[in-house]
């Protein structure tokens, strides 16, 4: 636990001290910042025209504002740490063994899974703390709507990114324990996730084919969580991906004793 | 404490290590001498569990070390060629990043980092950030991290690698300090450096060893006896022939000094024979000018080359 700890402790310092995490978060925000408010002005704009149309034909529409505006924003989100996350992830693996850091890691009383989850759990609270800000938007729409939505269907959204984005970072993990090299952990990094969300597209496709291909695609079973469903198959999806990823990179790290050459 | 028992490491059809076998003492200081590629960091990686042997056993306080690979390093503090330090972080924050991760308890951690800064004189520089640091002071961070848990056994890849004359001593002193209460192996390809601060010697060459012994008796034991250098002004000839007659002389080399005209004659000895006084007195006997004589024992350079290179030439012409 101890040894977990100190993992934990040393990356997180080397997150805040490294250029990569804070024009990463930098990136998100504001790109993030600047759809929040498309979103908002647009929906607004639409539920002016709802009414008008409504008041040309009688029957008022209900149009969610702030319901419309959290759907999009969160699926914007989903889309955006596509991106962002292999910055996040690259240098995990891949600069502990370009330093030789990881033969001072390998000959010390730490197991692999110690090391692994140390990391893995810095970079979900980096995650975190990228993602936080961008909840202030929703939370002061939120106040400023009426009738207040349920908090319920923010905090379901939330927890569908923390879900989606912790899968990718698992991913990531494990991708920048294959190579010394950042360059290329981020690069096929962003290959992977990129055919994660092509798999998405195979959900029309008819019959048994199609359903794995939906079952497969992290961003599928994220659609619930943005209308503030809590769906106990996509939490088992997603926890199942993380673990999975994670014990593949504890392999990984332990075939690296066996790879020399 | 150590034992190494043909100890055997290929990758494909390269031998790094061939079948090596070595003890160490408790509080012994193993040098492991060899060229560049001898196996020496092949051999200290199998020992600290980086990577596994392909055939053979290795124990450190007698615990396997591939078997129970966790328990040895527990004991183990460990520099590898080049020190695996962390350029972000503060010389203090990574000496007790060590010892978290070597399980150092936290009551004592601050009390091991001071220590481990104090022998390696590193304290005035304890909240840089090592990517400011020089080599020669990184250098000493990471042989600081091998002792911040003080472990019952170091392993030292090239200690003194990097480091300029006086840090070179410095260390040199420190490993002296620690033996007995240590155990410690280190790896080097510089010859006096060995027969400073080690009690004993392995020479290992192209993954094999070549010798075992302690300084001392390598460098009587194989060439007989002493060589003496005299600087004489005299014809060839017959200086050759006035100092083969001297008892006790096995064999004489001469060669004029292309500056000033001297001969330089080394005369081998038999085992045992002190001739030099005899030496002398011949030369003056014959009205020569002395101008220099002295004792010039086979060095650890020259039992190293001729152990470690193929053509006999070589070691002949460095025997000069």
């Amino acid at each position: 636990m101890r040894n977990f700890y100190a993992i934990y402790r040393k990356e997180m310092r080397h997150y805040f001290v490294s250029p990569v995490a804070y024009v990463c978060i930098g990136l998100f925000l504001l790109i993030s910042a600047f759809f929040f408010n498309f979103f908002l002005s647009a929906v607004i704009q639409q539920s002016f025209q709802a009414e008008m149309q409504s008041m040309q034909f009688g029957a008022p529409p209900q149009f969610d504002v702030p319901g419309e505006v959290m759907r999009a924003f969160l699926g914007l989100l989903s889309t955006l740490i596509l991106f962002i996350t292999p910055f996040l992830t690259m240098g995990v693996f891949a600069e502990e063994r370009k330093r030789g850091t990881m033969e001072l890691l390998m000959t010390s009383p730490i197991s692999e899974i110690q090391i692994v989850l140390g990391k893995f759990f810095a970079s979900l609270s980096l995650f975190a703390v990228m993602l936080l800000p961008t909840a202030s938007y929703l939370v002061y729409m939120y106040l400023h709507s009426d009738p207040v939505p349920p908090w319920r269907l923010l905090l379901a959204g939330y927890a569908g990114i923390m879900l989606l984005g912790g899968s990718l970072l698992a991913l990531g993990t494990f991708i920048s324990s294959l190579t010394e090299n950042q360059l290329i952990a981020a690069v096929l990094t962003f290959v992977a996730f990129l055919f994660l969300w092509v798999l998405d597209l195979g959900h029309t496709s008819e019959g048994v084919f199609g359903s794995v291909l939906q079952y497969l695609s992290a961003s599928r079973h994220y659609d619930d969580f943005a209308r503030g469903i809590i769906n106990t198959s996509a939490l088992i999806y997603y926890f199942s991906f993380m673990v999975l990823f994670v014990f593949l990179t504890v392999r990984s790290i332990d075939s690296m004793r066996w790879r020399r050459a | 404490m150590i034992e190494v028992q043909d100890l055997t490491k290929s990758y494909g059809s390269v031998t790094a290590v061939d079948h090596v076998s070595f003890t160490v003492n408790k509080g012994e200081i193993l040098g492991f001498l060899g060229p560049n590629g001898a196996g020496k960091t092949t051999t200290m990686r199998i020992l600290t569990g980086y990577m596994p042997a392909t055939s053979g056993t290795a124990k450190i306080a007698g615990f396997d070390v591939f078997g129970d690979s966790m328990e040895v390093r527990r004991h183990i503090g460990y520099l590898p060629e080049a020190p695996p330090v962390y350029p972000d972080m503060s010389v203090e924050d990574y000496l007790d990043f060590v010892a978290r991760i070597k399980n150092v308890p936290a009551e004592n951690r601050v009390a091991r980092v001071t220590e481990a800064m104090r022998k390696t004189n590193l304290e005035d520089r304890r909240a840089d950030l090592i990517k400011r640091l020089s080599r020669g002071y990184k250098q000493r961070v990471g042989i600081a991290q091998a002792l911040v848990h003080d472990p019952d056994v170091i392993i030292l890849d090239e200690p003194t690698v990097g480091l300029d004359p006086k840090q070179i001593i410095e260390v040199r002193n420190l490993i002296k300090g620690l033996a007995g209460d240590h155990t410690i192996i280190l790896s080097t390809h510089i010859l006096p450096e060995v027969s400073m601060t080690c009690d004993r010697v392995v020479i290992i060459n192209k993954g094999k060893i070549a010798a075992v012994d302690t300084p001392q008796n390598l460098t009587s034991q194989l060439k007989g006896g002493q060589k003496i250098r005299v600087e004489v002004d005299a014809p060839e000839k017959a200086l050759r022939d006035a100092l083969t007659q001297v008892p006790g002389t096995t064999r004489v080399d001469a060669e004029r000094l292309p500056a000033g005209g001297h001969l330089v004659a080394i005369v081998e000895t038999a085992q045992g024979a002190d001739i030099r006084s005899a030496i002398a007195a011949k030369i003056v006997q014959n009205g020569w000018p002395l101008f220099e004589l002295r004792g010039v024992s086979l060095s650890l350079e020259e039992i190293f080359l001729e152990l470690t290179t193929d053509d006999a030439a070589h070691a002949q012409a460095s025997a000069n």
